[in-house]
């Protein structure tokens, strides 16, 4: 008897499952039963796919950080909240944790989950990440509140908030990101399969922004409104970046981890359909086509907050949404990984648009709070955003191999 | 080094294991032992304590075919028989199943005869087979054969690991653990992850030997643990 004849076809499509694992686990297509000491005389379904580097494309899931937060933005996000069923406690969420942490691992992997009921959706993972973060009702259900930092909590209240409860706060959550909507529908599938049976869920907000097989990566994302979104975020691998995500004060356990706010802003895109291109980049203080501020030639050109124009009045008004939005300190700075959201028409045509706005940074209370009430206390965007949604999580840090994500918490 | 991802997972996680160091062949080529110092993850395959079992010197030699393994001097020794990914189907009581991947290491048939589990005091090997139509489970006479370096899949659906009279309920992420016996006295120890699972649905066919218990295990079992198996 040989071993499995391996083939350069069926190495290069398996991706991270060997061929040897593949042969092993879909060499039998006619019986489950069927043994396979022998090469199987096609190449199987899986092997036969061509590789594409897209598919592919893998996100690594171990290490100091979880992934999804670094990572360069992929195309496609769903966001789940799940509330803890009463009853579950520290010993139930440790078990489900270490059930989706392996899910995790295998499907970021480009594996199928453990008992994975389509196998065949596993094998392109398409950049996937899968990140888990704890809200404030898992502190208390695990029985560490003493271990939950303050900040984890719901925000303060903002004038401009109009939250739906459908949309805000939860126990759990599950931030799942992929270049193909396949994909993420999968590990959305197989890790709530794993999740259901010690939480439900509260709300589900799926997400999209250009893919980079559309627009180079890197490129600042426009949302719906038409704006560039995002162009002083800070730049991941930088010191700034590390101040600023990752959190290396407080409690032991969350040091690599790290914070995120959840705001689900509706945008009203039929108001602002009535506003003209100068309104429109008046209210932001950058031009629509380039991303430049009203003072500068390209869109990372330092916004001149003291110039004037010709009758006085400075060039970016007191209330443009760039200069309420300002920190001077880039380690003091947000990081603003959002996506669109578009959730179909009205009968009359009206859109149910705009933006999933995931901030992460180390403290929300010294970083978030401050530029989302000078935002709420005057900002011209206001009139056509609007926060429906709210959720505050602490996003632990990675794991290795061995470990699971919350060990540092729970384990 | 993803030519041979299931046997440096058997040897990645031997190397953790205390207490495996009993096995009478060198049968994991240097190869595959760098790949698995470079292993990083998805260490799901468990080692046998089997004592026997044992390929010919020749067998193998004959098995490290120079086409697949490059270097084919043996440096280390492996288990004779592993189980990758192994889980066990969530369960209140009554009926259960566990499933994996069963790979045979050497280079002579290996046959796993009966299994236990502090779990359920009754265990069988069991079959699906289509029987006048109809799909059901029933004992699988002479246990399940592993050929000479080859795999054999537990699963839904197929061959499985049954516990017929589960005594404590099975929850989702539990630990589970399990000892399989082969033909020649050898032992494969595990611990199998309890998964919530809505398939595995067979009519159970109990054999000769088989008492009366009878009837669907689906009903018996439950799909899954419903909204509260969980709860801890």
């Amino acid at each position: 008897m040989r071993q499995p004849r391996l083939t350069r076809r069926g190495l290069l499509a398996g991706g991270a499952a060997s061929a040897v694992g593949a042969l092993a686990t879909y060499a039998s297509p006619r019986g489950a039963a069927e043994t396979s000491a022998q090469a199987p005389a096609a190449p199987s379904p899986l092997a036969a796919a061509a590789p594409v580097p897209g598919g592919s494309a893998r996100e690594p899931f171990h290490g100091v950080h979880q992934a999804g937060i670094a990572t360069p933005p992929q195309s496609s996000a769903v966001f789940v909240g799940l509330d803890l069923l009463p009853g579950t406690g520290r010993e139930a969420i440790v078990r489900m944790m270490r059930l989706l942490t392996d899910d995790a691992r295998r499907l970021t992997e480009g594996r199928p989950a453990l008992a994975d009921t389509e196998p065949e959706l596993a094998v392109l993972p398409a950049r996937l990440t899968v990140t888990f973060g704890f809200g404030p009702g898992l502190f208390t259900a695990a029985g560490v509140e003493d271990l939950r930092p303050a900040s984890i909590a719901p925000l303060p209240g903002f004038v401009i908030d109009k939250l739906e409860r459908r949309w805000t706060g939860a126990d759990l959550l599950l931030q799942i990101c992929a270049d193909d909507a396949v994909t993420v529908a999968h590990a959305l599938r197989m890790t709530v399969k794993d999740a259901r049976a010690f939480a439900r869920v509260r709300w589900t907000q799926r997400g999209f922004r250009r893919s980079p097989q559309t627009q180079v990566p890197g490129t600042t994302q426009r949302n719906l409104m038409g704006q560039l979104d995002g162009t002083v975020n800070p730049a991941p691998g930088t010191p700034d970046f590390d101040r600023a995500v990752w959190v290396g004060e407080g409690p032991g356990w969350l040091r690599g981890g790290t914070t995120l706010v959840l705001r689900r802003i509706r945008a009203r895109l039929d108001k602002w359909d009535a506003a003209d291109r100068v309104a429109k980049e008046f209210v932001i203080g950058r031009r629509l086509d380039t991303g430049a501020p009203l003072t500068g030639q390209a869109e990372h050109d330092e916004p001149d907050f003291d110039r004037l124009n010709a009758l006085g009045f400075p060039v970016i008004s007191e209330y443009a949404h760039i200069r309420r939005a300002h920190v001077r300190d880039p380690g003091m700075r947000i990081l603003r990984r959002v996506y669109n959201y578009d959730e179909g028409l009205t009968p009359e045509g009206q859109p149910d648009s705009g933006l999933l706005f995931a901030s992460y940074q180390a403290d929300i209370a010294r970083q978030f709070v401050p530029v989302q009430r000078k935002l709420a206390e005057a900002d011209l965007l206001n009139e056509w955003t609007t926060p429906v949604g709210s959720a505050v999580f602490a996003i632990p840090p990675g794991c290795s191999p061995d470990g699971w994500i919350g060990e540092t918490l729970l384990g | 080094m993803a030519t041979s991802r299931r046997h440096c997972a058997a040897a990645c996680r031997l190397r953790r294991r205390k207490g495996i160091n009993v096995f009478s062949r060198p049968i994991v080529p240097a190869a595959i032992l760098t790949a698995a110092v470079m292993a990083l993850s998805g260490c799901g395959s468990q080692g046998a304590t089997a004592p026997a079992a044992v390929a010919s010197p020749a067998a193998a030699t004959g098995a490290a075919s120079p086409s697949t393994v490059p270097s084919a001097a043996p440096s280390a020794t492996g288990p004779a028989l592993t189980i990758t990914d192994p889980w066990v189907k969530t369960a209140k009581k009554g009926m259960s199943a566990a499933f994996g991947t069963l790979v045979n290491n050497t280079g002579a048939e290996v046959t796993v005869v009966s299994g236990s589990s502090p779990l359920s005091p009754r265990i069988e090997l069991h079959e699906v087979v289509d029987s006048k139509g109809k799909m059901i489970m029933r004992p699988k006479a002479g246990g399940f054969v592993i050929p000479a370096h080859g795999t054999h899949q537990l699963q839904p659906g197929g061959d499985h690991i049954m516990l017929v009279g589960v005594a404590e309920e099975v929850k989702p992420g539990a630990q589970i653990p399990f000892t399989l016996t082969l033909k020649d006295g050898g032992t494969l120890e595990f611990t199998a992850v309890g998964k919530d699972f809505a398939g595995g649905k067979e009519d159970y066919q109990p054999g000769m030997d088989g008492g009366n218990t009878s009837g669907d295990m689906g009903g018996d079992m439950g799909g899954d643990n419903g909204s509260d198996g969980g709860k801890g």
